[in-house]
């Protein structure tokens, strides 16, 4: 018999409102194995765990069953204290009574009921848990940052700052990201690229990043402390080596009206291009798409003018496989593609633009050279119109805030200002959301120096007539409708996880929320980290973002990569499945199902009858096995187990639970 | 269902209550029914919980045995398809259990008492959902008995 301790915990009211707590502790003394019940108002706290350890060691305990909260929030802490308290951590098990039980359940008998059910289940199965030692791998000290915004770029400076070598895989020809586009930054107005072009630079110039731009990650194996990362490098049918971004090849490009991505479609660029002329490595690339020696193989105008012999039409997308020891992810956001939208009319009304293309019309180093003109006749807009919470905060399309519209709207408006001194912006706003530091100073000062008019309501409709966009919509505080004839309207369409978001989280083995962008381990307490080890998010690849916001994040994303790199080797969960020999019949159906290629094809030598006899049996590879327990369940023999997951656990928490059913049933 | 079932279920209807075992994968749907808890969405308290690494952890004979043990109802809730963890154990599971919905038919075991969903980190609602759909339908299909079931 196992000597096990239960403790069960109220955890304030948020469990003992709903669940007995003498009643579960009365039964739980009952079961078979228990030696000891008892209850505490924080287990997790300092006493709490005093409680464990004090009675671990006067009752000579050798399991423990928490009955508390989820194991996804405190199963580290208990087997801390377990371990403290002479017990093998894997002989701790946590009855999730609150997250499953109390929280769901109002009944109080009902939700007892199921509390007592959860630590029979759970009492049975460190009966059957045997003890574990986790496995030590070594680390390997390199990181890779996928994405090079802002968010990705600080990420990738702070790890090297560090002394680790990063790779920052960027899959345009630049890093930069949305911010290399932006025009003047909130609240401070100062210039976007003026302070963001420098840490480009300063990540090109590191010895310990290595920049990977026009490159996508294509797969990835391997666990946290060493993932095996295959990057596709695609052709950029430019040598790098000996381009020296002269640009000769760009300027004798004869396609020359290709409407560029950086630019959202407001300026063009050429079929050989750099993006931006900041662009961090400033070598270009030939996109095939469009490029009229691929379509018509006619052309190599840019080979013929390029001095250094860099063009190079054969080259192919090449694959690299790199292995490190943690992941930043830093994929960024897109904008909401609102051509669905009917009421703006996108795409229809070519005055009609996004929040994006007015920055790169404003922005100095823009395709109008900071001019803001109406994209129809450009001519200069004197009647401008902002559309707030456009797709966010709307059921129809976003339910969640975008966070950073009010912010970027306002600026907008200063900035027409500042460009178009008689120029008017109206805004149209639900409500105004300016939580940070400054933020609430600069749209006052939008609002009441720049002498933006803001509106509160939404738009209904928006059309055109006579050469103006006619935007209606109401004054809900005035109570009226409104119409306002614009030259121009920009709409701040909502933020949403950049395109490929969903590949790269399978690609990653890491998971979305309901709109898309990747989940942190824990809401508050976990913000940078993954459920999956060794994976860290920075930026609005997880939630709308601002610049401030995505560099901390980045900041805090390369610390935490810090703190796991820092470590000789790491302990990897025992939780692997394992091969019985003697009874393997060799049928490899293991091998052929285990996505890791974990069980191996290996040979034992036993003695049958006085005779040594070889055979072919599967084997697992401990450092490989990430404890699906695929195996396990596929096995048509029985001749593998899982540790920490054996079937002995499994149907021990079955019967746990159904024992007490059966009894319910007979006495019926 | 049998004859045995139905002749039972008017009387018992009133008070009684299904007894389900739920099989739930680490990543997406006991993390679903965190989420759910977290969020306060009530559900029916006839379900018990068992975590597992992967739904494709979970040998079909452990369903059995499950019914075996006394269990009214079996659910088996992994990643949806394409988002497992473990990369494609849930397609594995996913085939399996389309065999052993055939063969808990076969040998006289109602297959509504055995249902399959995928639930991600993200859906605590829809887990809410799903405990209160295997549950309703349960109280319909009524208990289990395995000693008039079954053969044994």
């Amino acid at each position: 018999m196992a000597r096990v301790g239960v403790f069960i915990c109220w955890c304030g009211a948020n469990i003992a409102s709903t669940v007995d707590m003498e009643k579960v502790t009365e039964a739980a003394a009952k079961l078979p194995h228990v030696v000891y019940a008892t209850n505490y108002k924080y287990m997790c706290s300092d006493p709490g765990q005093k409680t464990i350890l004090d009675a671990a060691l006067e009752h000579k305990l050798d399991g423990i069953v928490v009955a508390a909260c989820s194991p996804r929030m405190h199963e580290p802490t208990f087997r801390a204290v377990a371990a403290e308290a002479g017990i093998n951590p894997y002989r701790m098990q946590m009855a999730n009574i609150r997250e499953q039980c109390s929280w769901v359940h109002g009944d109080v008998d009902e939700a007892t009921a199921k509390a007592v059910d959860a630590v029979r289940m759970m009492v049975a199965r460190v009966a059957q848990s045997l003890a574990l030692e986790p496995i030590k791998v070594p680390v390997t000290k390199r990181a890779l940052v996928i994405g090079g915004g802002i968010a990705g770029i600080q990420a990738a400076l702070d790890v090297a700052d560090g002394g680790v070598e990063t790779i920052l895989v960027e899959r345009t020809p630049s890093i930069g990201g949305k911010m290399a586009g932006l025009d003047e930054t909130f609240p401070t107005l100062d210039c976007s690229q003026c302070i963001l072009t420098p840490k480009m630079v300063d990540a090109s110039r590191s010895e310990l990043i290595k920049l990977y731009t026009y490159c996508e990650v294509e797969k990835v194996d391997g666990a946290v402390g060493n993932f095996k990362v295959t990057i596709r490098k695609k052709a950029k049918y430019v040598n790098t080596e000996l381009c020296n971004g002269c640009g000769d090849c760009w300027h004798k490009c004869p396609y020359k009206k290709i409407p560029s991505e950086f630019d959202f479609g407001v300026g063009n660029r050429t079929a050989i291009y750099v993006p931006f002329p900041q662009a961090v490595p400033n070598i270009p690339v030939i996109d095939r798409e469009t490029c009229v020696f691929f379509k018509t193989g006619k052309c190599r105008a840019c080979e013929k003018f390029c001095l250094r012999g860099a063009i190079d039409f054969e080259q192919e997308d090449e694959f690299e496989e790199v292995e490190v020891g943690a992941i930043i992810v830093a994929t960024g956001y897109d904008l909401l593609d609102h051509t669905q939208m009917g009421e703006f009319r996108y795409g229809a009304i070519p005055d009609v633009i996004t929040g994006l293309q007015f920055e790169r019309m404003s922005s100095a180093s823009g395709p109008t050279e900071g001019k803001i003109l109406r994209p129809s006749n450009g001519e200069e807009p004197k009647v401008v119109v902002f559309v707030h919470c456009v797709g966010s905060r709307d059921e129809n399309y976003k339910e969640y805030c975008s966070k950073i519209c009010c912010m970027y709207s306002a600026k907008h408006a200063v900035i027409l200002k500042h460009r178009i001194h008689d120029a008017q912006a109206y805004l149209f706003y639900i409500d105004v959301r300016a939580g940070g530091k400054g933020y609430e100073e600069f749209w006052k000062r939008a609002c009441v120096e720049e002498g933006a008019e803001y509106l509160r309501g939404r738009v209904s409709r928006v059309y055109d007539e006579g050469g103006k966009v006619i935007v209606e919509g109401q004054d809900t505080l005035s109570g009226e409708q409104v119409e306002v004839a614009a030259d121009l309207v920009v709409l701040a369409t909502a933020v949403v996880p950049a395109k490929g978001s969903e590949e790269l989280a399978r690609i990653l083995g890491i998971s979305t929320d309901k709109d898309g962008f990747f989940n942190e381990a824990h809401p508050k307490l976990r913000p940078v980290d993954t459920a999956t080890g060794g994976i860290f998010l920075a930026g609005c690849c997880q939630a709308p973002k601002d610049i401030p916001e995505s560099v901390a994040q980045g900041s805090a994303a390369a610390s935490k990569t810090l703190g796991l790199l820092s470590k000789e080797d790491i302990t990897r969960e025992p939780t692997v499945a394992v091969v019985d020999p003697l009874i393997c019949t060799g049928c490899w159906n293991c091998v052929n199902v285990c996505p890791f290629g974990a069980p191996e094809k290996s040979e034992i030598t036993i003695t049958v009858d006085g005779k040594k006899v070889t055979r072919a049996v599967s084997n697992i590879n401990e450092a490989k096995c990430e404890g699906c327990g695929l195996c396990v369940a596929t096995c048509p023999g029985n001749c593998i187990d899982q540790r920490g997951f054996s079937d002995d656990q499994v149907y021990a928490e079955i019967g746990g639970y159904l024992e007490r059913v059966r009894a319910a049933k007979n006495s019926d | 269902m049998t004859k045995a079932e139905k002749q039972k279920e008017p009387e018992k209807a009133p008070q009684w209550k299904p007894n389900i075992v739920g099989f739930l994968c680490n990543w997406c749907s006991y993390a679903g029914a965190d989420l759910a808890g977290t969020s306060r969405i009530p559900y029916p308290c006839d379900v018990r919980i068992i975590r597992v690494p992967c739904s494709g952890r979970v040998d079909p004979l452990m369903i059995l045995r499950a019914f075996r043990e006394g269990a009214d109802g079996v659910l088996v809730s992994g990643c949806h398809p394409g988002d497992c963890h473990y990369i494609e154990g849930n397609y594995y599971a996913r085939r399996k259990f389309i065999a052993l919905k055939k063969l808990l038919d076969h040998v006289g075991i109602d297959p509504r008492r055995f249902r399959v969903s995928w639930v991600s980190a993200s859906e605590g609602r829809k887990w809410a959902n799903v405990v209160e759909a295997v549950t309703r339908e349960l109280l319909e299909v009524g208990p289990f008995r395995y000693e008039e079931d079954g053969d044994d």
